[in-house]
């Protein structure tokens, strides 16, 4: 990895976020937790509309199936394994991605978007209105899963500063595999689908396959931040999967800048922040944070992500037109 | 099928077809491209020479009429598939990858040939083989020196010759080139046909082009096609006597001296 000032940013904010817990304000400190897993999300979000081109308006979907999955895999009063639910419910939440991508990654642009909202309404309702997940009311996740193993416990989730550390630690892993899947072959030809589809298909790549397994590992990444979610809160509802859900976490994406991984992290961030100023100060909170967004994306096209170039460039005393 | 028996022959299309509603844009169309041979496809605009080629490279699907490659029916398979048979096309209107490298445009190019989509943790800028190839295809296509420039800042010319660039690195044995020509100034398209020429030696080349001087200056062959359907084919010699391509297409063009 070479040093560069990109570098040196990433590791500063790594280590900013490692010692958050030492503050010991626990409100703040479970906020910045549900604000990673939401970075998490963004990410495994990212690679859909920022990296394959795929602008999913549905999202929430797989957080929703691998957060249900926890709380269903789990049993009722006793912990259930970490190395158990964890696999479990992401490989659910990938499968199910692996299923609706099938179907909806034959169609393109709007229509791509309104049936992928489409299928995260299915399971919405799905959940909402059979008793499978306790219905409207949701979940609980009565005791969480335990890391214990053969008799060895390296962590406790119920510990809140290990839940940190561990969110933190997954963030990171997230982050890691995905800077790595873009660089291999793989990723590159995603790259190349989004800049230019007809020309992949003509160079010999079934884009189909490629966006389908981009779209499945994306729903598993999504899974993650959907267990974590679950073991955060406790509780689950099918609030996850409604497409306020899905809309907030493409709008995380689309504010720090489509196509940077810690773009998303920045925008998850700058979101839960909105949200949190805006709902100290009105009650119309949501109406300051359209404002926000819609001033955002007008005066800062390229989101977050773009701003440290345009600093420079202005220093520089360029031209702002890259 | 006299054709498919040569055994030079690499691409044939037989008496292809290609309706859109009531408009028969291609009509029987036969073509023999063989190794060896720059074959070009003459004709007036909505003559249907962009239709034919769609149809050869796959993306566009015949309505009648079958393609032959190396004497198997290749009708059925897509763009897609076509290509990893061995067909490479061009496009009329420059089709790359803006935002990348030119090298990373037939570094591209040339790891469709061996794809292990499974090893998502391999860099692909470490890959020896793809690089090599697709330096080598680079150089070939005449952009030696280009290799590290974004493709969208490229001339045009150059652009073009990404464009063959990119087809040289996926070793197809076919080339179906769009108007390669369109666009370049008279030093770029010189040195271009001198590129076509040296590609024709070792593959089969389909060549749409309107620039006349530079089609009779490189053709083997020519296919001249009106309304959708072949008006005459053969070596330019005998295109250039025919008095039915005079009539119908030669004798508007100013630039077509016999």
């Amino acid at each position: 990895m070479k040093f560069d000032i990109s570098t040196a940013f990433k590791l500063l904010a790594l280590v900013a976020l490692a010692c958050v817990p030492l503050a010991g304000a626990d409100f703040y400190t479970e906020l910045i937790a549900k604000t990673l897993v939401m970075a998490i999300f963004a990410m495994s979000l990212d690679l859909l509309v920022g990296f394959t081109g795929l602008v999913s308006f549905g999202h929430a979907a797989y957080f929703g199936v691998a957060a249900y999955a926890v709380a269903l895999l789990s049993p009722k009063y006793e912990a259930a394994s970490l190395w158990y639910v964890l696999p479990a419910s992401v490989g659910l939440a990938a499968l199910a991605a692996l299923v609706v991508g099938v179907f909806v990654l034959r169609t393109k642009g709007i229509y791509f978007i309104m049936v992928t909202l489409a299928f995260a309404q299915m399971f919405f309702y799905v959940f909402h209105d059979t008793p499978l997940g306790g219905g409207s009311d949701g979940l609980y996740l009565n005791v969480k899963p335990t890391a214990e193993i053969a008799g060895f416990q390296p962590f406790d989730l119920d510990n809140p500063t290990h839940l940190y550390y561990f969110i933190l630690a997954m963030l990171v892993l997230v982050y890691l595999f995905l800077a790595r899947v873009l660089q291999s072959p793989f990723g590159r030809v995603l790259v190349g689908i989004k800049s230019n589809e007809h020309r992949m298909q003509s160079l010999g790549y079934v884009t189909f396959r490629y966006k389908l397994a981009a779209f499945a590992l994306a729903g598993g990444l999504g899974g993650v931040a959907g267990f974590l979610y679950s073991v955060v809160f406790g509780f689950v509802t099918p609030e996850l999967m409604s497409w306020h859900q899905s809309g907030n976490v493409l709008l995380m994406v689309i504010l720090g800048g489509m196509g940077n991984l810690v773009g998303a992290v920045a925008g998850a961030f700058a979101f839960v922040a909105m949200q949190e100023v805006f709902s100290m100060w009105t009650k119309h909170w949501q109406l300051a944070m359209g404002l926000m967004i819609v001033a955002a994306v007008l005066f800062m096209p390229g989101g977050l992500s773009a701003v440290p170039g345009r600093i420079k460039r202005a220093l520089q005393g360029g031209s702002a037109n890259d | 099928m006299t054709e498919s028996r040569n055994p030079e022959a690499l691409l044939v299309a037989d008496k292809i077809t290609r309706r859109f509603g009531g408009l028969l844009a291609n009509q029987d169309v036969c073509l023999t491209l063989a190794r060896g041979q720059l074959h070009a496809l003459l004709g007036p605009n909505g003559a249907g020479k962009s239709t034919c080629i769609n149809m050869l490279s796959g993306d566009l699907p015949p309505s009648s009429g079958r393609i032959l490659f190396q004497g198997r029916d290749i009708s059925g398979l897509t763009a897609a598939q076509r290509s990893l048979v061995g067909i490479g096309r061009s496009y009329q209107r420059t089709n790359i990858f803006p935002k990348f490298t030119v090298l990373e445009n037939v570094r591209l190019a040339a790891q469709s040939r061996r794809q292990q989509p499974w090893r998502i943790f391999t860099n692909a800028m470490r890959q020896q083989w793809m690089l090599d190839k697709a330096r080598a295809a680079i150089e070939e296509a005449g952009l030696g020196g280009r290799a590290e420039r974004i493709a969208g800042v490229l001339s045009h010319g150059e652009q073009r010759q990404l464009e063959i660039a990119m087809v040289l690195a996926t070793d197809a044995q076919v080339l179906l080139l769009d108007e390669p020509l369109a666009g370049m100034g008279s030093e770029e398209s010189g040195k271009m046909v001198e590129l076509l020429k040296r590609l024709r030696q070792t593959r089969a080349i389909l060549l749409v082009e309107h620039d006349m001087d530079a089609v009779f200056a490189v053709a083997d062959v020519i296919t001249v096609m009106v309304n959708g359907q072949v008006l005459e084919s053969g070596p330019p010699a005998q295109i250039r006597a025919s008095i039915a391509v005079q009539e119908a297409y030669l004798g508007q063009e100013d630039s077509f001296h016999v």
